[in-house]
């Protein structure tokens, strides 16, 4: 589509201990999209983002940040990214503001400046007139605002969010996720991770599933829905009320039908496109009465649990 | 790194923690006073300047000199043996090591930020003795006295600096903040205390009985240095251990040594001092380097 990547990863392989937790990996970002990187507890995806910071070192391959390598310069990358961790932490004896007043003066963002940009990034997180009480005495809920904040603080080109929605109720969840997909609006490309399907379908422009450190499937949430009818292909499940043997000859020679298999009274049928009408037409033609016709979509859901279960 | 200073300065100037050692520093200077009243009045005392002695004199209670080598450790230790653990467990370590600072500027400044706390109570100590003492006895120091105090100072500081250095490594090689204090304290009880030493009193007179060697096995121990590098600072007639190897002891004449003598002396214990605080340095900072940093 010729969008820019910003974020990219060739051949990224991390070893913990003879375990290989990311598995050759290859993942591309575009300018200002919102990128959700799923998969199951342990696929790898923490440390996929530690290792795009440079915050750890990959066995072999490269994590790219705006053309920056990682590994070699993650000074230059740090001064582009914002990371919200999973477990997020504060100085409990802090105030919410002394607290992202130290990231502004760690990036070297002038007071003035950072003091008016503070007030404004409290105020949008919804914590302002939380703003000077001891971050100790905060809420789970809030701690992650606070996080989300922190990362704002530096206006950085990339956010990586690690799990951003863990821990948070039904309503927290909808607030951060808000939040996330205003990031991209102004200008900032977003990779989070998550294991909850439903947040990512929610904000992500594309996304990339993880399993056992291995990309599994990689795309735009458009581009997924099509790959995911196995390569524009439908599959239709056919039930008749009794057995009947010629009834697949005749669905065979549907145009557009590939193949035709029989269980019991049951048929699966696997076409080019969505053919229920035709079908539905042919059974009640051959005179075997039909008890129902169903089309096999397969949602992100399915895939997605497709390779839970394989991981 | 500058931000960082002011960041752990701030938080120890506000911590209970460090309220606490303000206390124990003050407590300690009051019986160093006491002691040294006492001591002075009595007018036993060797030949040699007076108004340094406020310092080293002591009857029941032991010296400021012990007092400090005693508390010096313990606050370098207290200040800093969280300094790296603690911030991991809270989960802002990553949260800073995602910021565009170098991973060793963290562990810079809070060894700076520690080192001045520290500075400032030894420095407090000394000036309180000083003045007080001052007026106690009308007796005012001498310029060489001043300049033999102001080097004891920077010794002290330095004695600190390593023990800082080494909780520093601790708290960078364990994560459990229980293991991260016992084990510079047990070092220090092993090695470094100067009012019972089991390596000085046992084990080094258990190896050898011959004293050049015991005096280079005693060298090991931190305290020893800092011990052996403060009487020649702080008592000018005392030539260190090394003379008392040879039999000019008897004939030695009891006349205080200038100023430039003494340094000459004690040189080479400074010298391995900042050079235990580098090995400390150097292995916290490849460690923490190579170091994983994410909290789970």
């Amino acid at each position: 589509m010729g969008k820019k990547i910003v974020v990219e990863t060739q051949e990224l392989t991390k070893r913990y201990d003879g375990t290989t937790v990311v598995d050759h990996l290859n993942l591309h970002v575009a300018k200002n999209e919102v990128f959700g990187l799923l998969g199951p507890n342990g696929a790898g995806k923490t440390t996929t983002i530690l290792m795009l910071l440079g915050l750890t070192e990959p066995a072999s391959g490269t994590a790219r940040v705006y053309g920056f390598d990682s590994t070699r310069e993650p000074l230059k990358v740090k001064r582009l990214t914002g990371y919200l961790p999973e477990k997020v932490g504060f100085y409990d004896n802090l105030t919410a503001r002394e607290n992202l007043k130290f990231i502004a003066q760690l990036n070297n963002i002038s007071d003035a400046e950072s003091q008016r940009q503070i007030e404004q990034i409290l105020e949008a997180v919804g914590i302002a007139e939380m703003a000077d009480m001891a971050v100790g005495k905060f809420s789970r809920g809030m701690k992650q605002r606070l996080g989300i904040a922190d990362v704002l603080v530096k206006k950085p080109k990339v956010a990586f969010l690690d799990e951003p929605t863990a821990g948070l109720d039904p309503e927290g969840i909808n607030q951060i996720l808000d939040l996330i997909a205003n990031l991209s609006k102004t200008g900032t490309t977003v990779v989070l991770s998550s294991h909850r399907l439903y947040e990512v379908q929610r904000v992500c422009h594309s996304i990339g599933i993880l399993s056992k450190g291995k990309m599994v499937v990689e795309g735009s949430l458009d581009e997924l829905g099509r790959e995911a009818f196995a390569e524009g292909r439908c599959r239709i499940e056919v039930e008749t009320a009794e057995p009947s043997p010629q009834l697949v000859e005749i669905i065979n020679k549907i145009s557009g039908v590939r193949k035709v298999e029989a269980k019991a009274n049951q048929l699966q049928i696997t076409t080019d496109s969505d053919l229920r009408a035709e079908i539905s037409k042919a059974v009640v033609q051959s005179g075997v009465p039909l008890i129902q016709v169903k089309i096999q979509a397969f949602s992100l859901d399915d895939i997605y649990m497709r390779y839970f279960h394989e991981g | 790194m500058a931000t960082i200073i002011r960041k752990e300065l701030a938080d120890h100037f506000t911590s209970i923690r460090c309220f606490i050692l303000f206390i124990l520093v003050f407590v300690a200077s009051a019986f160093a006073i006491y002691t040294a009243r006492q001591g002075i009045f009595e007018a036993s005392l060797d030949p040699g300047p007076v108004f340094i002695k406020l310092f080293t004199t002591g009857q029941d209670i032991p010296s400021l000199a012990v007092f400090i080598a005693l508390l010096i450790p313990v606050i370098g230790i207290a200040l800093s043996f969280d300094a790296i653990n603690s911030e991991r467990s809270s989960g802002t370590l990553n949260r800073i090591l995602s910021q565009p600072v170098y991973r060793d500027s963290v562990i810079n400044g809070k060894f700076l930020a520690g080192l001045v706390t520290m500075s400032i109570m030894i420095g407090v100590t000394i000036l309180l003795v000083g003045g007080y003492g001052l007026r106690m006895i009308g007796v005012p120091p001498t310029a060489e006295e001043i300049i033999r105090l102001f080097i004891y100072f920077i010794a002290a500081v330095i004695y600190g600096a390593f023990w800082m250095a080494l909780a520093i490594l601790f708290s960078v090689l364990f994560r459990n903040l229980a293991i991260s204090l016992l084990c510079p304290l047990a070092i220090w009880i092993l090695l470094g205390n100067p009012v019972f030493n089991p390596y000085i009193s046992f084990i080094v007179p258990a190896i050898s009985n011959s004293i050049g060697v015991q005096l280079m096995l005693a060298r090991i121990s931190p305290y020893f240095l800092f011990e052996e590098a403060t009487m020649v600072l702080l008592i000018p007639v005392w030539r260190g251990y090394a003379l008392l190897t040879s039999t000019t002891t008897s004939s030695m004449l009891l006349n205080p040594l200038s100023l430039d003598q003494s340094l000459l002396i004690i040189w080479p214990q400074l010298t391995v001092l900042i050079a235990l605080t580098a090995i400390c340095f150097a292995i916290s900072y490849v460690v923490f380097m190579r170091q994983e940093i994410r909290s789970t």
